[in-house]
């Protein structure tokens, strides 16, 4: 399911059977259900909703992969330091932490993209500046126990650097749970894109983003349903692959980082 | 006492950490609050009179220290929009929104703790991987879409339930079901899989060899000690629960706090944004707080400290 979503997002333009931008529908006026060759409908300006959730796979899936990235960073960052040096620069970060955790993170968002004026890059920033908390408290956690072991022991008592016993020996053994929450913050981060389009303040049109297209399809849902119908399935697949993805890589159906 | 003392006076660092970083975006924010509150009309001589009377015009250090002092006071100033006090505000705001919160989160444990326990001891069954999957779909679900879907269907088709708006229960009946449907399926795995592992060790055999019934074992026995790690992630859901309530609150026109807090937002009202922070953090941390304390009362093996 996953692959598919990958093949959407790369090829979705191809097959996409209209611009997602014009308006291509017969009657302009009004929303039409279902129907050939306009196989999920038109909305209420006359475009093609299928297309337009093709173009939309693409933009939905950059945002949430590289605010993926952009949190991962942050947090892993964040963690390992806090972990492996212990101290007043354990209990500063995660003080820091703590304060950024009590923030409600959406509302937070909406400020940071108020200061940042919305774009796709703002989009990325913000999103990994609102979700990297979770992620540094689970990295510190597997470090804390990490930096105990053996072999990073031996290479501090050879005296290796700091800088290189992080990235050479602590990193690499963090990297399966690194890759688990990897996979389950995507999820995250693809829904906070969502709502935040949903709020009207997410990536800024013409381009198609499944958020706003459920958004736009407020007003209508009386008459047309499946405007929000169709970006709400897709949303929910997207998640759902990268929720299996995590679940199948922590291996034993427990909620990784519980 | 010397450590709840301790935590709360971190929880206090924490607040005032919140209030500055609050404070540092709601002035980094491109745009006038006097402008805004003046109208797109008003000649620059109004809206210099109005950066005046709001102290726009003092440094930004001095506006927080101002700030400070009064909310150390229990001040909480007043909306440049409406000129109302802003505690009076959050006050009528925080009853809706906590109704709405509470209710989600009652049905997400109910949901959890029916999930869990009825689930547990099919572990490896069909049922057991069909109810893993439909509670990771709901939880991959956004939650404004839900909201719509229950709009759609039984608002409108339906019939069943008013379309929006706040008021009695019937009102409160969707939204609190939106809102807690996927944290409870949440709820519901983790409590599965605390259970499943609870319900191997040895006490829970010697428990069933005294011929304790399967479901006083399960529901008594084991979930005292498989609920631990729930009770810590529903602390801590809370300000993620929090950020649902503003998707809820915008689908459901629900009059609460989310949207008082989004609209602010968009208004540069600086101090209903700061009140309804400051509000929102006091919360998240004070459940932190009561998370631990639970502790002590689930399980008096931990000792605080």
């Amino acid at each position: 399911m996953g692959t598919l979503l990958v093949a959407a997002a790369l090829v979705g333009p191809v097959l996409a059977p209209f611009d997602p931008a014009a308006a291509v529908a017969p009657q302009l006026a009004e929303p039409m259900p279902p129907a050939a060759p306009f196989y999920l409908g038109t909305d209420d300006l006359g475009r093609d909703v299928l297309s337009r959730l093709l173009y939309g796979a693409r933009i939905s899936l950059l945002v949430g992969v590289i605010a993926m990235i952009v949190t991962m960073a942050i947090g892993t960052a964040i963690g390992l330091t806090a972990g492996y040096f212990g101290g007043v620069t354990d209990v500063l970060l995660m003080r820091a932490t703590d304060v950024m955790l009590a923030f409600p993170g959406l509302l937070l968002a909406v400020a940071l993209v108020a200061v940042l004026r919305p774009s796709v890059w703002t989009i990325f920033v913000v999103i990994g500046l609102v979700s990297w908390t979770g992620v540094a408290r689970v990295i510190r956690s597997e470090v804390l126990s990490l930096r105990e072991r053996e072999y990073v022991l031996a290479a501090r008592a050879m005296g290796g650097r700091n800088g290189r016993i992080l990235w050479r020996h602590v990193l690499p053994n963090a990297l399966p749970t690194i890759v688990v929450i990897a996979a389950l913050s995507t999820s995250g981060t693809i829904l906070l894109d969502a709502g935040l389009s949903f709020l009207g303040i997410g990536v800024p049109p013409p381009t198609p983003t499944w958020g706003r297209m459920i958004q736009e399809a407020t007003s209508y849902y009386r008459v047309a349903p499946w405007l929000m119908l169709f970006p709400g399935v897709a949303v929910l697949f997207a998640v759902l692959s990268f929720n299996f993805i995590a679940y199948g890589l922590a291996g034993d159906g427990r909620a990784p980082g519980a | 006492m010397r450590y709840l003392i301790g935590r709360l006076l971190w929880a206090l660092v924490v607040l005032v950490g919140t209030t500055w970083v609050t404070f540092a975006i709601a002035f980094l924010v491109p745009g006038d609050p006097a402008r805004v509150v003046a109208g797109p009309r008003a000649d620059a001589e109004t809206v210099a009179t109005i950066r005046h009377e709001l102290a726009l015009d003092l440094p930004v250090p001095i506006q927080y220290g101002r700030y400070l002092t009064r909310l150390a006071r229990g001040d909480l100033g007043r909306s440049y929009a409406t000129r109302q006090p802003v505690a009076d505000i959050l006050r009528r705001r925080l009853s809706a929104t906590a109704t709405l919160a509470c209710a989600g989160l009652a049905i997400a444990i109910v949901i959890g703790l029916a999930g869990g326990l009825v689930t547990a001891p099919l572990a490896g069954t069909w049922v057991d991987r069909a109810t893993l999957i439909g509670s990771l779909a709901l939880l991959s679900a956004p939650v404004f879409w839900l909201g719509m879907l229950a709009l759609y269907y039984v608002g409108f088709r339906w019939r069943l339930l008013p379309l929006g708006g706040g008021g009695d229960i019937r009102h409160l009946a969707m939204p609190a079901l939106v809102l807690g449907i996927g944290t409870g399926a949440y709820y519901a795995r983790l409590l599965h899989v605390n259970l499943v592992t609870v319900l191997g060790l040895d006490y829970i055999r010697a428990a069933r060899a005294r011929g304790v019934s399967r479901v006083r074992v399960v529901a008594v026995h084991a979930l005292r000690n498989a609920s631990l790690p729930l009770v810590t992630v529903i602390g801590l859901d809370l300000a993620a629960l929090l950020n649902g309530v503003v998707l809820t609150e915008t689908v459901f026109h629900w009059p609460g706090l989310g949207r008082l807090a989004f609209d602010a937002v968009l208004n540069l009202d600086v101090p209903v944004i700061m009140g309804t922070v400051l509000l929102s953090a006091t919360l998240v941390v004070l459940s932190n707080v009561a998370v631990d304390l639970i502790y002590r009362v689930i399980d008096p093996r931990i000792r605080l400290g």
